[in-house]
């Protein structure tokens, strides 16, 4: 047995521990009670066995990649950020990503991720044709929009509770470079901050991070970031069409008292953040896309500074309509509390493909805090305000909500489990998660 | 034909063999993955294909077969620039010690094939004035161990081959990498305890086996800090080197 975690690190959980390397692997690894896990960054209990955990790191093939129309057949197990260390150089990337890169495409399908441009170009599951999937009851099927297509629309965002992800075929968007044009302005408060984004939806990237110290009339004193696919003539003489992205240097080699988040340092670092971003707010940058997508990914390890007891983000989305208000008042309560990060993301979002993605159309927001005190009764209180706005929480950021919240949030939930039920009767693949939100106990 | 660079891998099946072959197909080599199960390396052969849009092809090969060495060769369309063999066999130290038939296998898997078909090779690009010659020992070949020394000695005896052939060969115009792994997270060591700062993954070798063939460097150790490592575990007396348990 393993101590295994999400990327949050809690909850610690005993499981059993498999890496197949072959199909064949996979379907004699299946039995009750596993689930399959990609490269782990989910920060809760979704990617989690409720006996068995089933690692699919080593499907890293490439199967078939045609230029013209940019359709590439690939394993579960390959990374985003080999797609885009491979296929960059060669004018394609992934359509959706999400903020970090170390993350494998049968979890991103699993949890329908989204990246800076879901209010305008759809979650990743928009741009998956089909996927190979190995059921619970031991078939092997593809499924796609045309061909089992409950299946398909249950297994995107369905947490990878409809069988594990063997393949999948996909598209890639076409690029001329690797730069993204890169727009900063700032909010002073969150009116302005939902004004820019609203501005910004014709921008195909934006998002804003939001200093969660500000309190009163600075409430929601944000940045947000626009960006573009730059052209080459965009790019500084000299520079390389396609950047490199640097392995992540700099490891948080160990556990730091989770003394050194609190709310000073919080705060110190939000307050500098927020005026070096002010400074270069404004005028139109270059940059790479490694920093522009994945400013968090240069430091390896960065889980760790939250301490060995871990720590929870909490993302919710909010329908538009009353989102404003809502929105208010949960920043209020975080500011009043005074232990969230230094990471608060605010960004629109737009339709979710599959029967239990998260997007709807709306604003989501994310928290994170580290576990300790009142925390958990503090986010109940939160869920209870998102719930009445007809909201909901994202899994793959989950680790404790509870079953009323999920039910609430999820209306297509009744249809998901029938499919589930369908494909896998004896209910074979659970996860923590599952056993926490989904199945009869 | 093409007129690229070309390179083939003994024991292509293998996470760090893999990861050489990536390595040298990014930078526009067309590979030749060889393995006991031909069959087997196709999906890797297509995966090269579709990510670096260049050539590669599979073919059977197996180290203790020495006798088809000759025709393995013989048999390539063309005599490629690079051949590196991979090819190891970790094996059962216990089992070994009293079960001769499997300590032979590991000795032949490490040492006597390696060598042999390295040495093959060795000869054709010296006739042709050029070529690389990669070996992956270990640093296991840097000090019997009693844990592992069936397995140790065997590495030793091929790095030693490898040192011997380099200073002859290198009048010829021809190469020879040592590449001598320290842990690598592989097959090999699936499930043993490996200390996490002396631990690299596949890729990270991968990397350096095309860096030492760009490069000319004789001997890597992959990581860097196991030259040192291995510097003070040579350089410990018989005395106390006995009294140590790993
Ligand atoms: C720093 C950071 C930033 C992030 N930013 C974003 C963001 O901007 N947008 C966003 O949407 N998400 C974001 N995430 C979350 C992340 O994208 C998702 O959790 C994603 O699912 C992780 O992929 P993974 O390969 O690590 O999967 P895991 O975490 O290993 O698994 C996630 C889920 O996918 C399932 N799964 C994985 N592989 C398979 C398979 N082969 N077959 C079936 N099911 C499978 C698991 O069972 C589990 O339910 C972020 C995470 C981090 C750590
Ligand atoms: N992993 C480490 O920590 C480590 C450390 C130091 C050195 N090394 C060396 O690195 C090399 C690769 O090891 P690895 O860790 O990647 O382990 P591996 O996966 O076990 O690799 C061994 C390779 O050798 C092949 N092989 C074994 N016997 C063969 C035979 N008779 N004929 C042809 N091929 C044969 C295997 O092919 P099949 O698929 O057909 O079995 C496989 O490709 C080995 O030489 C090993 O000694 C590894």
């Amino acid at each position: 047995m393993t101590l295994v975690s999400g990327w949050g690190r809690f909850p610690v959980v005993d499981t059993e521990m498999l890496l197949p390397r072959s199909f064949e692997a996979v379907g004699e690894a299946v039995v009750a009670g596993s689930v399959a896990r990609g490269n782990g960054r989910a920060y809760g209990d979704a990617a989690i066995g409720a006996a068995r955990t089933i690692g699919m790191t080593a499907f890293d093939r490439v199967r078939s990649f045609d230029p013209t129309t940019g359709r590439i057949r690939l394993e579960a197990g390959v990374l985003l950020s080999d797609l885009i260390d491979t296929f960059g150089p060669r004018g394609f990337l992934p359509f959706v990503v999400p903020g970090t890169r170390f993350v494998s495409v049968g979890g991103a399908i699993a949890a329908d991720v989204h990246g800076k441009n879901h209010h305008c170009e759809g979650g990743f599951g928009r741009y998956v044709d089909s996927i190979l999937l190995r059921t619970g009851q031991g078939e092997t099927i593809e499924v796609s929009r045309e061909q089992n297509s409950d299946a398909f629309f249950a297994t995107v965002g369905g947490m990878g509770l409809t069988g594990v992800i063997l393949e999948a075929t996909m598209r890639l968007r076409s690029v001329e470079t690797g730069w993204i044009r890169e727009r900063v302005i700032s909010a002073s408060d969150l009116d302005a901050a939902m004004r820019a984004l609203e501005a910004g939806d014709s921008a195909t990237y934006s998002v804003a991070w939001i200093d969660c110290v500000a309190r009163g009339r600075n409430l929601g004193r944000s940045l947000i970031y626009l960006g573009e696919h730059a052209g080459r003539d965009e790019l500084a003489e000299g520079a390389a069409v396609f950047p490199v992205g640097k392995t992540p240097g700099l490891a948080v080699p160990l556990d730091l008292p989770s003394i050194t988040l609190n709310r000073y340092s919080i705060g110190a670092f939000n307050e500098l953040y927020y005026r070096m971003g002010a400074r270069r707010a404004g005028g139109d940058d270059v940059v790479s896309l490694y920093p522009y997508f994945f400013p968090l990914d240069s430091l390896s390890d960065w889980n760790r500074i939250y301490g060995r007891r871990g720590f929870l983000q909490h993302q919710c989305v909010i329908p538009e309509a009353g989102a404003r208000e809502v929105l208010g008042d949960i920043l209020d309560r975080v500011a009043r509390r005074g232990d969230a990060s230094f990471l608060a993301v605010l960004k629109k979002l737009g339709h979710g493909e599959g029967l239990l993605s998260f997007p709807l159309p709306g604003y989501t927001l994310a928290l994170d805090f580290p576990v300790k005190g009142d925390i958990l009764n503090f986010l109940d209180e939160i869920d209870r305000v998102v719930v009445a706005a007809g909201g909901r929480l994202y899994l793959a950021k989950d680790a404790r909500q509870s079953r009323a919240t999920f039910e609430a949030g999820y209306p297509a939930l009744p249809r998901f489990k029938a499919i589930r039920k369908s494909l896998d009767p004896a209910c074979s693949i659970r996860s923590k998660l599952s056993q926490r939100l989904f199945d009869e106990v | 034909m093409t007129s690229r660079m070309s390179v083939l891998v003994l024991g292509g099946s293998s996470d760090i063999g893999r990861a050489a072959a990536r390595a040298f197909a990014k930078a526009g080599y067309d590979v030749g993955l060889a393995g006991r199960d031909a069959a087997a390396l196709e999906p890797d052969a297509a995966d090269l294909r579709a990510r670096y849009n260049i050539e590669a092809s599979t073919r059977t090969f197996d180290v203790l077969d020495t006798a088809s060495f000759d025709g393995f060769v013989a048999g390539l369309p063309v005599l490629p620039d690079v051949v590196i063999s991979i090819v190891g066999l970790l094996g059962v130290q216990q089992k070994a010690e009293s079960d001769l038939a499997h300590a032979t296998t590991i000795m032949r898997s490490n040492y006597e094939g390696p060598s042999l078909i390295l040495g093959l090779f060795a000869e054709k690009f010296l006739s042709r004035g050029n070529g690389t010659v990669v070996g992956v020992s270990s640093v296991a070949g840097d000090r019997g161990r009693a844990s592992n020394y069936v397995y140790g000695s065997a590495k030793a005896g091929f790095s030693a081959f490898l040192s011997g052939l380099r200073a002859r060969a290198s009048r010829g115009g021809v190469h020879v990498v040592t590449v001598k792994p320290g842990f690598v997270r592989t097959k090999m060591t699936e499930g043993m305890k490996l200390i996490g700062p002396l631990t690299v993954e596949a890729p990270v070798v991968g990397d350096a086996i095309f860096n030492a063939v760009e490069k000319k460097t004789d001997v890597v150790y992959v990581s860097g800090i196991w030259r040192l490592v291995m510097l003070i575990i040579k350089m410990l007396p018989e005395a106390v080197f006995k009294k140590l348990k790993f």
